[in-house]
């Protein structure tokens, strides 16, 4: 083709339609292209979305940590500017935000969950989390007993609905409204939509900052989460103590005697009682109700885990922690993982290796009888391969037992003394025993495969210039078994070091794996974030094995069966 | 591998040890295979033999087990669910697979590595990762705890298994031969239909055994993405071995190991069948 192209020089070779041959091409060649995409793109769409995903979403779970900045906002971005090294634990503000965030989590039943999320690096935070969320009530129930004594009129919700909201011609704060719904999004974790039916009075806003958020938060809560209408609702406990926060402000005095809209004469009736009021500061009231509020430890961790992202599940994966000094190991007692980890990589060795001792008789076996008998005793490899999982991991269970055949036999047999069976089952040995077998056949069809082609005038050759037997297979077949031997191995091992079910059921205490832990994070710690960490570990070992053994076999070249 | 006459005692001796080496490591494999099926057959509620059955006792013997299999309920559903899961997962899977395989197969397919990556790397991750994974996402999305979501997951674990027995079959196809039917005045899709598919569909049919089997016998994913409604035979072996073992368990494992026979009689009958009818295709 090129060299047509080359001889013509007068203009392009052409096509039969007189269009240049070499566009003509490009064209078959696109379309061509665009059929096999088109056939390959529902597969592929149909993988990323049931398969890419959830691993993506996996990753994604390792870092997150959205749970304390989404519940805790105000504190959180209030905290940032602290110091742990200062060894003072924060100051009001802080506390003051702690006690907004706490009483809309509280109410939407979103405390504890921050709290067993930072239970994860402190012990004792589930507890202090969930016992303060019991009592954020009892600041508000103190004030509004006074508020009340002044007026009955603060018990009424009508009179609060027109105290702060918008009336005709009144400037309107909207945007409270819309950062309440945000929020509630945020600590709800599933979009919240709707029409509060409440618009707050930006003349009020400016005169009790507090109170109007306080109040807003409520009407967002009532009319989104609770569906009831806001109006008739009298507001929480939460409403008051801002109140009582915003009439003790420096200033507050000239704003409300300017201040003439709704609920004026009521308002300047409160301020003028607010020496009635308790004298209790945010940061007391939490210490007095747990006096871990006031442990730099409990801030330490809340600011440590306030970002959105946090390394701190891959750091509690390999041992580590992040502590509010930085990072530093986990005390000895707790370092499980390291130990889990090696466990899991020795014990896939010994897999490995007890599978090459009996893969490599049985596959030379095979490669070296004729055609008819190795396949009728290759499919004594493939029954097994074909036999369900929990066959004969059950067929194990049944046999390694301490009542089981094998003890059994060997009780007969002699061996064994009748009062001191053999503990098989339910440990290490159990496991390995279990899983050599299972994954046996994958040890025995790549070896199998490759030994097919090492010529028999090899070793012919071999032992035809002098060499014995043993030298003859060592230094002439062995090497030419060694693909097949590194292409088992790596099959192996990948699908090892993932088992779940075997060890589950074989393995006890000392025989289960790193997969079995991930099991337990899910579904009885709830500590999703670590198992998503474990697991993305485990994944990065595995995919740095498959690009080894795509290197040294080529995904293509698997065979099965 | 035959001995020669002239082989000396230690060559005797080698030959021969290594054979009964061999069969004890064949013994090994099938053992426990065969062990459980007629400890099946226990009349009693025991783990191993009895002294009745090594006397060969009928009494000894008896199907209360596969009896119970058969009445009790909650063996009932797991038997339905697994029926009603693994051919939909199937039939998806070697719908998509094939598809894909014969795309996969064209000469200029670009990013030919990195697609074929991704449709096989469901066979390479972990089944605890994929299930932690599907377990995350698909609570995200409404699908966990459904039997869609179950279905879907094992759509996705049988698909690489298609792609690699079907693109294995089409290694050995002839285009000239499409290119004949094309020439012949045959559309595409009756070419497909007529000349290709009965062709491939040794390597279809494998692949979808592949699938299936794997589907049937899942019990990793089935554990997190599904609920107690999708409690498939496998998950309630799992239990079953788990909290208190029932005998009952080596009826189905035996009725389980007589389907993989089945399956394996299938699956080596159709890879002859594909060889021998690619021996006769010219080129």
């Amino acid at each position: 083709m090129t060299d047509n192209t080359a001889q013509t020089d007068n203009g392009p070779v052409l096509a039969a339609d007189g269009r240049p041959l070499k566009a003509s091409l490009r064209k078959a060649l696109r379309a061509q292209k665009i059929r096999a995409m088109m056939l390959i793109a529902p597969l592929l769409l149909f993988i990323v979305v049931t398969f890419i995903a959830p691993i993506a979403d996996m990753l994604f779970r390792s870092v997150e940590n959205q749970i304390v900045g989404n519940t805790l906002p105000e504190t959180t971005a209030t905290l940032e500017s602290w110091d742990f090294a200062n060894g003072e634990p924060p100051d009001e503000a802080v506390f003051e935000a702690l006690y907004y965030d706490m009483f809309l989590a509280a109410e939407a039943r979103r405390h504890t969950r921050v709290g067993s999320r930072l239970n994860y690096e402190e012990t004792g935070m589930s507890s202090l989390f969930r016992g303060t969320g019991r009592s954020l009530d009892d600041l508000g129930d103190d004030y509004f007993d006074v508020f009340e004594g002044v007026d009955p009129i603060w018990e009424e919700a009508g009179f609060w609905y027109d105290f702060m909201g918008a009336g005709d011609g009144d400037a309107e704060a909207g945007g409270l409204i819309d950062a309440q719904r945000d929020r509630l999004s945020a600590l709800l974790d599933e979009p919240v939509a709707g029409d509060v039916g409440f618009v707050p009075d930006a003349e009020i806003a400016a005169i009790l900052p507090r109170t109007a958020d306080a109040y807003a938060a409520f009407a967002a809560y009532t009319a989104l989460v609770d569906e009831d209408v806001v109006a008739e609702e009298e507001p929480w406990e939460a409403v008051f103590t801002a109140l009582a926060t915003d009439l003790r402000r420096d200033g507050a005095g000239e704003a409300i005697a300017a201040y003439s809209g709704d609920g004026a004469a009521e308002l300047q009736a409160a301020y003028e009682a607010r020496d009635q009021l308790p004298d209790i500061s945010y940061t007391e009231f939490f210490i007095e109700e747990d006096e871990d509020w006031g442990s730099l430890d409990t801030w330490g961790t809340i600011h440590a885990y306030s970002p959105s992202f946090t390394p701190g599940y891959f750091l509690t994966a390999i041992d580590m922690r992040l502590t509010p000094e930085g990072i530093s190991a986990q005390p000895e007692n707790l370092q499980i993982y390291g130990t889990l980890f090696g466990r899991t990589l020795f014990m896939s060795m010994v897999i490995m290796g007890s599978c090459i001792l009996l893969g490599y008789p049985i596959a030379f076996l095979l490669a070296n009888l004729p055609m008819r008998t190795s396949n009728l005793l290759l499919i004594l490899v493939l029954l097994p391969f074909w036999t369900s999982l929990l066959v004969r991991t059950s067929a194990w269970k049944v046999l390694l037992q301490q009542q089981g055949v094998i003890n059994d036999l060997l009780v007969w047999i002699g061996l064994v003394a009748d009062d001191n069976r053999l503990q098989l089952i339910n440990n290490q040995t159990g496991t390995i025993i279990a899983m050599t077998h299972i994954l046996l056949p994958f040890m025995i069809l790549p070896l199998y495969s490759v030994m097919q082609t090492i010529p028999p005038s090899y070793m012919r050759a071999a032992k035809s210039l002098g060499a014995t037997d043993w030298t003859a297979f060592w230094r002439v077949y062995f090497p030419n078994s060694v693909p097949g031997i590194g292409a088992g191995c790596i099959l192996v091992f990948i699908l090892s070091i993932g088992y779940y079910i075997t060890p589950e059921l074989v393995g006890g205490e000392t025989g289960t794996f790193i997969s079995n832990r991930i099991a337990y994070h899910i579904s009885d710690s709830l500590n999703w974030g670590l198992a998503a960490a474990l697991g993305s570990i485990l994944l990065a070992v595995v995919l740095v094995l498959y690009w080894a053994y795509d290197k040294l076999v080529g995904i293509d070249n698997v065979k099965l069966g | 591998m035959s001995l020669p006459i002239y082989a000396s005692t230690g060559q005797r001796v080698w030959y021969y040890g290594f054979r009964v080496l061999c069969g004890l490591i064949f013994f090994f494999l099938i053992a426990p295979i065969v062990t459980i099926i007629p400890l099946s057959f226990n009349a009693e509620n025991f783990f191993t033999f009895t002294p009745g059955m090594l006397r060969l006792d009928p009494d000894a013997y008896g199907l209360e087990h596969y009896r119970d299999f058969f009445t009790n309920p909650s063996w009932q559903q797991a038997l339905r669910n697994s029926v009603l899961i693994a051919p939909v997962a199937t039939i998806i899977a070697v719908s998509l697979g094939t598809l894909a395989a014969i795309g996969l197969s064209q000469s200029h397919v670009p990013f030919r590595g990195v697609i074929m990556a991704i449709l096989i790397s469901p066979m390479i991750v972990p089944l605890i990762i994929s299930a932690a994974g599907m377990y995350f996402f698909y609570s995200r999305i409404g699908l966990q705890g459904t039997y869609l979501g179950v279905v879907l997951s094992h759509a996705a674990l049988g698909i690489p298994f298609v792609i690699i027995t079907v693109t294995a079959t089409l290694v050995g196809f002839d285009k000239s031969l499409t290119r004949a039917a094309a020439n012949l005045g045959a559309n595409p899709v009756t070419t497909f239909f007529r000349v290709q598919m009965p062709l491939i569909l040794p390597g279809v049919i494998s692949g979808g055994l592949f699938a299936f089997i794997t589907s049937f016998d899942e019990v990793v994913i089935v554990l997190f993405v599904g609920s107690a409604g999708q409690k498939t035979l496998p998950w309630q072996m799992f239990i079953g071995l788990r909290e208190q073992i029932s005998p009952t368990i080596l009826a189905v494992a035996t009725i389980l190991v007589v389907i993989s026979i089945i399956l394996l009689t299938t699956v080596e009958l159709l890879r002859r069948r594909s060889e021998r009818l690619r021996g006769m295709t010219p080129g």
